[in-house]
């Protein structure tokens, strides 16, 4: 039964994104073009040119778009778990109006989360054509990049949607996004290796799940993956993925069920 | 069920919100077909109460039985089985009417082909066929009303829970409304009601409880409650604001069951309200303005509670 609740909730947002989602896939194929072109291949020359010792002797669009990959799901997690939610309890109310059928708070909290898995591996499959295109794939492991991206959204995904479900204002996600996603976004390995940080801001990066998602794509995407690494990454990711859903179950219960 | 007739059963159901008591140890039930209503101001307790009927409030203590269930163990299987209009509109603005029952059918598990011959036959009776096709955003107050009353049919539930359902409409749009749920109650649903308005009460309500303050005050028919906490007629005075203290006192020796002095107008309680305005003249008093009435549900407030319901 539980699954099932979900799962109708999930076809809500299936339904819901028949408006919208022209925009959406034109953004989702758009960035990748955009990001790969400007800092792959414009960029890239100028840093191929000086030698790519630091980057493991790869070209840095190779080096780039693993990362880029990993970076993107962060950030499609990020706008599937904010606004959307938080409109739902705050604005809309129809996670109010939903709750008043058979569907208990974690089961609308479920359904978005498989919505969001949805829109995740739909995002990293358009990137992962795209780094095609632009032959920036340098191994066949590059396809188990699209579980790996995935699932670093959902360590963003399901952490933020708790998030959204005890906030009361919507400038928290401003203020998330400028303290918390830009700076991870740049300075999580996705544009340079972290070795090029001071020794004590390193620490700071290990514990990130984005550099686990970055690293993880890269190295599948290198073919450098090793089995030990890989799996610490994937741990790592999915313990915080299930802090997540925990700290989501409580947050949406406590919210809508006063 | 021991008594498949018995809907809802509450016995000292009680909600707390930290040191507040919203919900203070009430009991009531609900037969099969009849309109119930809870009747009272403003944070009294009756939407607190409504939410835990509806199980998406759990109860802080008493017993609860719906349809025969514990809503703290099967409020799925419970809320499958009613239909609820919420006070404030949680109708999703940018999906069109169609669109909002067509969801909303989903979350009930129902089949497209059912939804949509629900919806026809629904929407007919909201009178929003027109209108199908359209967002919701610019539909009028009344409209999105109207259509929260289908949308919680959409299920064909047993039990039907309104909370406030006409507050925030103009009179005219209430009437619609009213009139929609008159058909209901005639077609034998089973209506829970939730309201500030006297008028509405007793215009719907077979039974009601009158809540003050978390608390059961009174319980009966409309009728019975007039006829218990009132008079069958009230002579309404109004003084000129100065004069009104005094005339007060005067009034005070009236062959009246009754009398109370309210910011604006007296009341006099009396079964015969000419003969009232007829002694009170005979002691030289002259009100602006006089009138006799019927007693209401307000006057049974104002006696249980000695406030008004509106303020």
């Amino acid at each position: 039964m539980a699954q099932t609740l979900a799962i109708r909730q999930f076809r809500f947002w299936l339904t819901n994104y028949r408006r919208t989602w022209r925009g959406s896939i034109y953004s989702s194929v758009l960035n990748p073009f955009l990001y790969l072109g400007a800092m792959g291949l414009g960029l890239g020359t100028l840093i191929d040119r000086h030698g790519t010792s630091s980057l493991g002797g790869v070209s840095y669009l190779a080096f780039l778009a693993p990362g880029l990959l990993a970076a993107a799901a962060m950030q499609t997690a990020m706008g599937e778990s904010t606004y959307p939610v938080y409109g739902s309890v705050k604005w809309l109310k129809t996670y109010q109006a939903a709750i008043s059928s058979p569907l208990r708070p974690a089961d609308l909290f479920h359904g978005h989360l498989l919505w969001t898995t949805l829109r995740l591996t739909m995002n990293s499959a358009i990137f992962l054509v795209v780094m095609a295109v632009f032959g920036a794939a340098a191994s066949p492991w590059v396809i188990v990049c699209l579980p790996a991206a995935v699932l670093t959204g959902l360590a963003f995904a399901a952490p933020i949607e708790a998030y959204a479900m005890i906030c009361t204002k919507d400038t928290s996600f401003a203020m998330l996004f400028r303290f918390g996603i830009i700076p991870l976004f740049l300075f999580s390995g996705t544009f340079f290796p972290i070795s090029q940080l001071p020794v004590y801001v390193r620490p700071l990066a290990y514990v990130t799940p984005l550099w686990h998602g970055v690293a993880l794509c890269r190295s599948l995407s290198l073919g450098t993956a090793q089995l030990g690494t890989s799996a610490g990454h994937v741990g790592y990711l999915a313990a915080v993925t299930a802090l997540g859903i925990y700290a989501g179950n409580r947050a949406y219960r406590r919210r809508l069920y006063a | 069920m021991a008594e498949p007739d018995i809907l809802i059963r509450a016995r000292g159901l009680t909600k707390v919100f930290g040191e507040f008591i919203a919900v203070d140890g009430i009991d009531f039930e609900l037969s099969q077909g009849e309109v119930f209503g809870f009747l009272g101001p403003n944070g009294a307790g009756k939407s607190s109460t409504m939410r835990m009927i509806g199980c998406v409030s759990p109860r802080s203590g008493g017993e609860l039985t719906i349809l025969g269930l514990d809503p703290d163990r099967h409020g799925p299987a419970i809320r499958a089985r009613l239909g609820v209009v919420p006070q404030e509109d949680t109708l999703d603005v940018e999906l069109t009417v169609r669109e909002n029952l067509l969801i909303y059918g989903r979350y009930f598990g129902l089949r497209r082909d059912v939804i949509r011959e629900r919806t026809a036959k629904l929407l007919d009776f909201v009178q929003l066929t027109e209108r199908a096709d359209d967002e919701v955003e610019p539909l009028s107050g009344g409209m999105k009303r109207r259509l929260t009353i289908a949308r919680s049919l959409i299920s064909e539930p047993d039990i039907l829970l309104l909370d406030e359902p006409t507050t925030g409409l103009d009179p005219q749009a209430r009437h619609v409304v009213w009139d929609r749920l008159y058909r209901l109650k005639q077609q034998g649903v089973t209506l829970v009601l939730t309201t500030h308005y006297m008028d509405e009460a007793e215009q719907l309500c077979d039974r009601l409880v009158v809540m003050d303050r978390g608390k059961i005050a009174a319980e009966g028919s409309p009728r019975q409650l007039i006829e218990t906490y009132s008079t069958p007629e009230v002579l309404e005075l109004r003084f000129a604001l100065e004069e009104q203290e005094q005339a007060a006192d005067k009034l005070a020796d009236v062959a009246a069951e009754r009398i109370e002095v309210l910011a604006d107008r007296i009341l006099l309680y009396t079964a015969d309200g000419d003969a009232a305005l007829d002694s009170v003249r005979a002691r030289g008093l002259e009100p602006v303005t006089s009138l006799v009435r019927r007693s209401t549900l307000e006057d049974v407030f104002l006696r249980l509670t000695g406030r008004r319901l509106e303020d």
